[in-house]
């Protein structure tokens, strides 16, 4: 049994007079323990609003979730508040990408961490102080001791963030999910952040949702990367099929997009065009439609299936003309367990 | 190549910031150094990439080179004229020569004012407005110019993605045919599918107006890509210059090193490959930096005495290559 399976997952805002706007649409994925998956998308594809609903942290006004997220067993949607409480926090912590204001500005760092202690486990005072100096140490906080009385705003970014992830990991929980980590931070503080959540998932077998608009990120940590297009799953693969063989025109269309350093300078990019704003409903056919350079008639003429890629299975693509396959060297031929 | 006069050369350029202290009475208490002594020169027709992390003074050193902000010492030459004191109506002429291209495309354009208003207003600010048709048909041309439809030029600034306004914002910058556009951060607040699309615009427009760009960004993936040459700068100070590809190739300061190293690439067998070199530490304070070579706080290379002693100059080790480090040639054979 998997730790988290989301089901059809259907988020719909809505905006008054009978109008509504479909934010996730449909989405499927599921995650074992210790596993970590990388959900990647641009700004308005759903990938933030999806960790908010299935830590029930969406408004209830005008926003409908249907769908089903089953944790280690228990239903979350439609769980009562007081139930989602014990999960938040305690099982699924998570990290959010500004550490500036999703801080509180008014209490210490070591105040923010201790009452999560005291609030799940009961700790007292002297103890929870004593975790929240081992954690701010665990999490790579020089002069752990003096910062835990600190303040927010007297830490730098990076620091902010180590502390948030202090926070998440006070618990112990089962999945963290890490919505944009690093994108305020600059890439050196990113890669110190990076080999952070690396180490901690490997050593406490923590499971890992990291949410990014940056392929890069995902590159070097999740082992199954989903990439997200205006709310629906357009690609599902173990990160070295992927990234070697993109069958999606939107996925392979954002990774000619981007500069490599590792390339030699000179190549062209290929950009897609328009803009994420130019879709379709996915009712009509292929939101991607209108910006894909692989446009066929039956593009338009429903809503695409999601399915293997060819005989792998454990690839997923939602397209009825994928990009072919140019490279046919796998680099992994056995199928992910 | 025979080097021509340079378009724009900046000799010993310092901003400080003064910090100061008590409401009625202000004393000057300190100063933040933005930017401490920064040589840079850019040949016409080249594009310069300025890159470091947040607060290593990249965008001070832009601004202050279009004088937007005063400068505390140094000179800033422009096609070979010092224009640091420059006053009045002859620096207002010049400015017509030089644009800037702004980060945030929802911050930089007034959202009360048509595009075509916007597009129009460089020319009125410099009295170059014409009236009726002339003045339209160059809107139209300079819409045209960044692949915007010429009905834009009736239509705002929300009424258009993030990429779009962008192209609004260069077009402003297109406007009086100036020579030189400095472009802070043109891409990064854009997404990811987009800004390969400004990228290559901004190439385009440079082979077809001949312009020269300084493109200052954190981005090294993408300075690389646009830059002929690429300037890395740390704590206010400049770390490292070199010809784009040599710098990616043969980076000799240990910070460049770090900051290569840090950067994500989208293949997981490359990533899994590759040596990481992962600095401790955050930035150290503008206004207090270390003493001697300002990196040496962080440095993983660093030597006793003589980093932390002696300020390092710029020295050219590689044909166009210079490099502000003690023991760059030493720690070039350390490296795989």
């Amino acid at each position: 049994m998997s730790l988290l399976a989301v089901t059809d997952l259907t988020v719909t805002f809505g905006r008054g007079r009978g109008r509504s706007t479909l934010a996730v649409d449909g989405l499927s994925f599921s995650l074992d323990e210790g596993e970590t998956v990388g959900i990647v998308g641009e700004s308005g594809c759903g990938k933030s609003v999806t960790a908010l609903a299935i830590l029930g942290l969406l408004p209830r006004r005008r926003v409908t979730v249907d769908g089903s997220v089953v944790f280690d067993g228990r239903e979350l949607l439609g769980a009562s508040e007081a139930e989602l409480r014990r999960v938040r926090g305690r099982e699924i912590a998570m990290v959010f990408q500004d550490p500036m204001t999703s801080l509180n500005p008014v209490l210490t760092i070591g105040r923010q961490i201790t009452e999560v202690l005291e609030r799940h486990f009961g700790t007292n005072k002297t103890d929870a102080r004593t975790e929240a100096v081992r954690l701010l140490q665990q999490v790579g906080i020089p002069d752990a001791a003096r910062r835990v009385q600190e303040y927010p705003h007297q830490l730098s970014g990076g620091m902010r963030q180590r502390a948030m992830i202090a926070i998440a990991l006070a618990c112990q929980p089962k999945l963290l999910i890490a919505d944009e980590p690093t994108t305020a931070l600059d890439v050196t503080i990113q890669a110190q952040i990076l080999e952070l959540l690396r180490e901690l998932v490997v050593e406490s077998n923590t499971a890992l949702v990291l949410i990014t608009h940056d392929l890069g990120v995902v590159a070097g940590l999740c082992e199954t990367v989903f990439v997200l297009y205006a709310g629906r799953l357009v690609e599902a693969a173990p990160r070295h099929d992927l990234f070697a063989r993109a069958r999606h025109p939107y996925t392979a269309g954002l990774l000619a997009s981007v500069p490599r350093l590792d390339l030699p300078k000179g190549e062209p990019l290929h950009p897609i065009k328009g803009s994420p704003r130019d879709t379709i409903p996915w009712a009509e056919g292929c939101a991607f439609a209108p910006r894909c350079p692989r446009e066929v008639p039956p593009c338009r003429t429903g809503p695409p299936p999601l399915g293997p890629a060819g005989d792998e299975w454990w690839h997923q693509v939602r397209c009825v003309n994928p990009v072919p396959v140019v490279s046919p060297t796998p680099s992994s031929t056995e199928p992910p367990s | 190549m025979t080097a021509p006069a340079p378009l724009l050369d900046v000799r010993g350029l310092q901003v400080h910031f003064p910090i100061t202290e008590g409401v009625v009475i202000e004393r000057r208490v300190g100063a933040v150094r933005a930017v401490d002594g920064v040589d840079l020169s850019v040949a016409k027709g080249e594009t310069l990439g300025l890159v470091g992390e947040s607060g290593c003074g990249k965008t001070t050193v832009g601004r202050a080179v279009l004088r937007l902000i005063p400068t505390t010492a140094g000179t800033v030459e422009f096609d070979g004229e010092d224009i640091t004191s420059l006053g009045g109506e002859r620096m207002r002429r010049l400015r017509r020569r030089m644009q800037m291209i702004f980060q945030d495309p929802y911050a930089s354009l007034d959202p009360r004012q048509s595009v075509g208003a916007i597009l129009a207003e460089p020319f009125r600010t410099h009295g170059l407005a014409t009236k009726g048709t002339s003045m339209e048909a160059r809107v139209r041309e300079l819409l045209d110019v960044v692949g915007l439809p010429a009905n834009a030029a009736s239509r705002y600034p929300h009424e258009f993605s993030g990429g779009q306004r962008q192209r609004v914002g260069i077009a402003r910058a297109l406007a009086l045919n100036p020579d030189l556009i400095i472009a802070d951060e043109p891409v990064s607040a854009l997404d990811v599918s987009i800004q390969a699309q400004i990228v290559n615009l901004l190439e385009d427009l440079q082979e077809r107006f001949g312009l020269t760009y300084v493109v200052i960004a954190h981005d090294l993936a993408v300075v690389r890509h646009i830059s002929d040459r690429v300037a890395v700068m740390y704590l206010g100070r400049i770390a490292e210059v070199a010809p784009a590809q040599d710098l990616y190739d043969h980076p000799l300061h240990p910070y460049t090193v770090a900051l290569l190293s840090a950067i994500p690439i989208p293949d997981p067998e490359v990533e899994e490959a590759r040596e990481r070199i992962i600095l401790a530490g955050d930035l150290p304070s503008p206004a207090d930096p270390p003493s001697g070579c300002r990196f040496h706080t962080r440095c993983p290379f660093r030597q006793p005495t003589r980093c932390h002693d002696e300020v390092p100059e710029l020295r050219e080790l590689r044909p166009g290559h210079t490099v502000a480090c003690h023991w760059a040639e030493k720690l070039e054979g350390l490296r795989p």
